[in-house]
């Protein structure tokens, strides 16, 4: 049995989790002097020592495929031993299950900054159309702000985040407050003149990454490893850029290694407290607030609200509407590459730059018709990366042989590959939706989710203009594509591994149909708010981190005055 | 890298680069601590593959790659093995397999045949061509050789030298040679 512990004082804002939304309520909460209680399931992040920033791989005996060289049987860290995620598909005593007949990951981070230690760091607003899906082509459901609503907070995250980029006047991708974008490298020109023969767009991408010292933080050095995690901050993490400089007005008080596990309500059904397991000691805490904030990601948030059930609201927390677990997608995904002649024996050079591309493609087809609704984007990826286990295994197998003939493929194919993927729309179905699964708990003794997740016909033609696509791009710059005969359904990503699960507790202006009002405040429960991608309404063809710190920047901003004005 | 090298590099980047754009020297400092951290150590002791074993791994390992042994292909191989008894089972079991198949043809074992007779031993494994069924174990095995083989060489840093890569630095601007966009552009007709 779990040991109940109850700490007397009330917190005036328990935030539940610490990643992209959490640390941006944390740090605007913070500045504006409310004092905050945080809430993380994982341990304290110390970036010197946890970070593999600029380390080689024969720094490690097993150099990066782990003890026991556990990548080669599929059973390596996710993402290679280097990155900064401190979490993977799978966690240990934590499981999640999947409907029959669906398939679905779920990555989790269980460490302070949470994914954002290492994500990608694509920053795209979305535009205006984006925001109002329902009313331009008849799918999906509107939300109910608009991108006016959102703009000033777009301003105000991409101010103190830093974001790399240039003002370009594209309706599908608006122009922010950028940091400049560095040079393209080789690679990345040649496919800028492709796309130009193409009419396609190509533009200096959009990176949470700081060219210019920002607020304390140093400039990129160009190591082309943001996925480690940078000790100078010179990228975005939640943790080192919000949460970390937060406790220093000495307003934070973090609490690791915390699990919430149910949100408790009093007799009017208003949160009074939240229960969490400390992970260490394994005994159930509580601290007692006037209002909560679930930042915890997409489906964590959900399955918390669903998991805080109480005679009046059975089937969970602030889901009077029923919207709570459904409206769930994630984007599409699907990615091609092939060896460039043009990039054969070039002269080597260092290639890092920014951990990420230079060069991106946004949606240019938003104003023509195509024979599948919305769009997506394509994200660029070649040149020289660092070698690691398995670099060469491709072409190890494609020339056969061994000795020197062997090597010589290893040196004339290294730095030559390109590779696109595109990241697009998913329209929210019947079919895709989490719930409880009643019939299995964690090792905490929660209740886990259970995924259910369909792609549509939608989804499957948007893949199919990504082949093309990618196809005429890679042609045009004399590279050859060997098409993969396996059906589309085949080729397209699986729900959740784009990692960019959004709107399973979605926000509109009817309390029927939606969970949260337009400042992502429970309609049922005031003193319940959600910061992370769980309110969006919509998915659209742009990752989603820059918006959740956005609208987190609003919901924040919007908590503070209400608490001001005595309302919650 | 040695982690207290690493940090004092990685702090000397972060005090340069706050005060303004980077300078080269704490570049530099990155990697002369690299460069000072790439020595290796005495020598290696198998510890999962008796001294036989160890040493058709590693001469293999050398036909594979040539070079290889500065990349420490077989001690990679032989630790993790020691870390994991189902590498360790595919690689007694391969080389033992290795061993009897040289026997039966050339009546001498891996090591002690003439390096003809290995070569046509390894073209029979190499080459989908040459494939019957017979052979499937070894094959395999031989896979198993190569990949681990080619990940060796090329994550030591004999092999990434020899690979070409320049990067894991650190620079105050980005900057992409001239001569190198010049040699793509012309090569692609764009």
């Amino acid at each position: 049995m779990f040991q109940i512990t109850r700490s007397a004082p009330v917190a005036d804002v328990v935030i539940i989790g610490s990643g992209a939304g959490g640390g941006t309520v944390t740090k605007v909460l913070a500045d504006l002097g409310v004092s905050v209680t945080l809430l993380e399931a994982g341990p304290m992040l110390h970036p010197e020592t946890d970070f593999k920033e600029h380390k080689w791989p024969y720094d490690y005996p097993h150099r990066g495929s782990g003890e026991g060289g556990a990548s080669y049987f599929g059973r390596g860290r996710d993402f290679g031993w280097f990155s900064a995620h401190a979490g993977g598909w799978h966690l240990e005593g934590e499981p999640y299950t999947v409907a029959e007949g669906s398939k679905f990951q779920w990555f989790r981070s269980r460490i302070v900054g949470g994914r954002t230690n290492h994500y990608g760091r694509i920053s795209l607003r979305y535009a205006d159309y984006d925001l109002k899906p329902y009313s331009r082509d008849g799918v999906g459901t509107d939300w109910p702000i608009s991108y006016e609503d959102i703009a000033p907070y777009y301003d105000k995250a991409e101010s103190f985040i830093g974001i790399t980029g240039s003002k370009e006047g594209i309706r599908s991708a608006p122009d922010g407050v950028f940091q400049p974008c560095p040079p393209p490298r080789v690679h990345e020109v040649l496919i800028k003149k492709a796309a130009d023969k193409l009419g396609i767009p190509c533009i200096p991408n959009r990176l949470a990454v700081i060219t210019k010292p920002t607020n304390g933080r140093a400039a990129c050095h160009y190591c082309g490893e943001c996925g480690r995690g940078c000790v100078s901050a010179s990228n975005y993490s939640s943790s080192q850029v919000q949460v970390f400089p937060a406790m220093k007005t000495g307003r934070v008080n973090l609490i690791t290694n915390a699990m919430a596990r149910e949100l408790i309500t009093d007799s009017e059904g208003r949160v009074t407290a939240v229960s969490y397991i400390d992970k260490v000691t394994r005994t159930e805490k509580q601290v007692k607030c006037r209002t909560v904030v679930l930042a915890a990601s997409c489906c964590e948030s959900t399955r918390l609200l669903l998991n805080s059930r109480a005679p009046r609201h059975a089937n969970g927390l602030a889901n009077s509407s029923g919207a709570v677990g459904r409206y769930l997608t994630d984007n599409t995904g699907f990615s091609l590459g092939a060896s460039l002649p043009a990039l054969r024996g070039m002269p080597r050079h260092d290639s890092d730059g920014m951990g990420g591309a230079h060069l991106y493609i946004p949606w240019w087809l938003w104003d023509k018709k195509t024979d599948f609704p919305r769009g997506y984007h394509i994200e660029l990826s070649g040149g020289y990366s660092m070698p690691g286990i398995g670099s060469y295994t491709g072409v190890a197998n494609r020339v056969e042989g061994y000795g020197d003939s062997l090597k010589k493929a290893i040196y004339d194919e290294y730095g030559s590959r390109v590779s696109f993927a595109g990241r697009g729309e998913m329209i929210p179905n019947p079919d895709t939706y989490c719930e409880i699964d009643n019939n299995v708990v964690d090792k905490y003794g929660i209740p886990v989710l259970k995924f259910h997740f369909k792609w549509t016909d939608a989804e499957l033609k948007q893949v199919e203009h990504m082949e093309k696509t990618f196809t005429d791009l890679i042609e045009t710059m004399g590279g050859t594509v060997t098409r993969s005969s396996r059906p589309t359904d085949q080729k397209i990503s699986i729900g959740g591994e784009i990692i960019h699960e959004v709107g399973s507790i979605r926000m509109g202006n009817d309390p029927k149909t939606s969970a949260l009002n337009k400042y992502c405040q429970s309609h049922d429960v005031k003193n319940v708010f959600v910061a992370d991608a769980a309110p969006f309404v919509s998915n659209p063809d742009k990752n989603p981190t820059l918006t959740i710190c956005a609208l987190a920047w609003r919901t924040a901003e919007y908590l503070a005055e209400e608490m001001r004005k005595g309302n919650v | 890298m040695s982690e207290t090298t690493r940090r004092d590099a990685l702090g000397a980047i972060a005090a340069m680069a706050l005060a303004g754009p980077l300078e080269i020297a704490s570049a530099q400092h990155v990697h002369q601590a690299v460069a000072a951290d790439a020595k290796t150590a005495g020598v290696y002791r198998p510890k999962a593959l008796n001294t036989h074993e160890f040493a058709t791994l590693k001469s293999l390992c050398e036909i594979i790659v040539p070079g290889a042994s500065k990349g420490s292909a077989a001690e990679f191989i032989d630790l993790l093995s020691s870390q994991n008894p189902e590498m360790s089972a595919i690689y007694t079991g391969g080389l033992a397999w290795l061993d009897r198949a040289m026997t039966r043809e050339y009546s001498a074992d891996f090591l002690t045949s003439k390096p003809e007779e290995r070569t046509a031993m390894l073209d029979k494994l190499a080459y989908r061509k040459n494939e019957t069924p017979d052979l499937a174990a070894g094959i395999k095995f031989f896979g198993w050789v190569r990949r681990m083989t080619v990940d060796a060489y090329y994550t030591s840093a004999a092999g990434i030298k020899e690979v070409g890569f320049k990067g894991n630095g650190a620079h105050a601007e980005f900057k992409v040679p001239q001569e190198a966009i010049d040699y793509a552009v012309k090569r692609s007709g764009l």
